[in-house]
């Protein structure tokens, strides 16, 4: 018997992702990277960010993404936030085009769908995928709640309630789960999965109607309550920024917490967790 | 399984993950120029205005606001200034000499002085603008009610959709501004051939002497330099075909989102 062979003993798969859930969660991956993708070349036909419900009310946007001209002739990208200037030559306000021009442009093109500035093809992109985004979202929700993934998997129970701060020292150390805790989520997880199935999805969803000038009037005076249309927009970027540092973490934690076992795990369902911690079933 | 297999096969998929996200990219701008996807991502389009048209009624206001809330100084985008002599005469002389044109499929073809369009029943509104480029701005509007107007010329029973004929040239080749609504948006109340923004006359980077407001779609729906109405009960003899200046280079006819 190898090394290998040995250890793989020590080991134990179960199922733990429904086939639905495996499905869904591959379709999300896809969906989110094209729409963030569209949206950025949406946004960069106006690369900037106000909150109220007009872009031109006399204040100054909360971002705002330009170039100009230094003292060589040369274009320079330069982003504002909050009245802050930075030179972002390269990748924001200014970026090389496929010729290797530098042109002005908000976000640069390996960022965006399509490549090139073309804003119709950016909205048909994004409207189109953000009706499966739609579709994926509320399947999503609806099965984890039929299915009790929900109530199972990703509700937090009182027990989790009390080991939120070990399980915060746990992922600042890297501690991997092991034995019958590597069987379940851990609270933070379950935060993060609940924040984004039940929050960032739907609110980021609805912040994307809310820029709509035929449904503002389906129930007069709802996108005020957000601040107005151009509030909107600046949440709907900034929920889909907070989607990708989810994204990053969520990897993050796949790649230390064993790359191959959560990868299969979500094609396969079968994840394995290690023998002789607790009770084995 | 050794770490140095382990590691090759980490290494390639890192490559392997490298290269499809380039590939995908490249391909994601390669599918747009084909003529297969864009026609299939512009089902969201159809979907996107059949559920909104199903969902809104068909005479929901756009949010109006007050006062304060104008923008300093209303946003011109697109044309500011036609470049087409005919038009240049006409504003150097206060548009007097303007005439609006409205035919098509109506029984009572007419043609409208702007003193004649400033006599129709009117309607002032403070409505936000909301440009497809992602900006907006509030504006204060008057101008005549499109759906007065049309009873007054009576649309024949085959006529659908309104044609907006604009005197702005598009490039070099002829081309003028072109846009369409269908009936439903042009009986909504809101819905006015505006000749006043702010308090004062519409001037040329708005629109003079009379520009569309369609307070429930994006900005490129609402014609500028308004020269003649056509009623017609398809689009299709209408420039290439989409109904639109911007819809014929792939903007979407329906722009409700």
């Amino acid at each position: 018997m190898t090394d290998s062979k040995r250890a793989d003993s020590e080991f134990t798969s179960y199922y733990r992702h429904s086939l639905p859930v495996r499905i869904m969660h591959w379709i999300n991956a896809g969906l989110l990277t094209i729409l963030l993708m569209s949206g950025l070349g949406i946004f960069n036909a106006h690369s900037a960010l106000y909150w109220g419900e007009s872009s031109y009310s006399g204040a100054q946007p909360l971002l705002l993404f330009y170039s100009k001209e230094n003292d060589e002739g040369e274009l320079v990208g330069v982003s504002r936030i909050f009245g802050h200037e930075f030179r972002t030559t390269g990748f924001l306000g200014a970026s090389r085009d496929s010729t290797g021009e530098m042109v002005e442009r908000g976000f640069p093109s390996w960022l965006t769908i399509p490549g090139l500035r073309w804003l119709a093809m950016a909205r048909r992109w994004h409207f189109f995928f953000a009706w499966i985004l739609a579709v994926n979202t509320v399947s999503f929700i609806s099965y984890s709640i039929f299915s009790r993934h929900f109530h199972r998997d990703l509700l937090p129970t009182i027990e989790d309630g009390h080991s939120i701060g070990k399980s915060l020292v746990d992922h600042l150390l890297l501690r991997r789960p092991r034995g019958d805790a590597a069987r379940r989520y851990n609270v933070l997880q379950k935060f993060a999965y609940l924040g984004v199935i039940f929050l960032l999805l739907p609110l980021i969803i609805l912040m994307g109607l809310g820029m709509s000038p035929a449904l503002d009037t389906l129930v007069p005076g709802w996108v005020a309550i957000f601040g107005g249309r151009q509030s909107v927009r600046t949440i709907h970027f900034i929920v889909a920024w907070a989607l990708v540092l989810f994204t990053a973490v969520h990897l993050f934690q796949v790649i230390v917490n064993g790359f191959w076992n959560n990868f299969r795990s979500m094609i396969t369902g079968y994840f394995r967790v290690e023998r002789g911690f607790g009770n084995d079933r | 399984m050794t770490d140095e297999t382990k590691f090759s096969r980490r290494s390639l998929l890192a490559r392997l993950l490298a290269s499809a996200s380039a590939v995908a990219l490249a391909g994601c701008d390669k599918l747009s120029e084909t003529t297969w996807l864009p026609k299939v991502l512009g089902l969201g389009e159809k979907a996107t205005q059949k559920v909104q048209r199903l969902i809104l009624p068909r005479r929901a206001m756009a949010k109006e606001f007050k006062e304060e809330d104008l923008s300093p100084r209303f946003r011109s985008n697109g044309t500011s200034t036609p470049r087409d002599p005919a038009y240049m005469a006409l504003a150097a002389n206060g548009f007097t000499d303007y005439r609006l044109t409205v035919g098509g499929l109506v029984d009572r073809p007419m043609t409208l002085s702007l003193a004649d369009v400033r006599g129709l029943p009117s309607r002032t509104q403070i409505t936000r603008h909301d440009c497809v480029e992602g900006w907006s701005a509030i504006g204060k509007w008057k101008g005549a009610r499109l759906g007065a107007l049309l009873e007054g010329v009576r649309l024949k029973p085959d006529a659908r959709y309104i044609v907006f004929h604009c005197a702005d040239p598009m490039g070099g080749d002829g081309t003028r501004y072109y846009e369409s609504i269908d009936l439903e948006d042009a009986f909504h109340p809101q819905t006015i051939l505006a000749y006043e923004l702010n308090g004062k006359a519409l001037e040329v980077p708005n629109g003079a002497p009379l520009r569309l407001r369609l307070e429930r779609q994006l900005g490129y729906k609402m014609a500028k330099y308004v020269m003649s109405l056509e009623i017609v009960a398809d689009l299709s003899g209408i420039g290439l075909g989409k109904g639109g200046y911007w819809e014929d280079r792939g903007y979407e006819w329906y722009a409700g989102i």
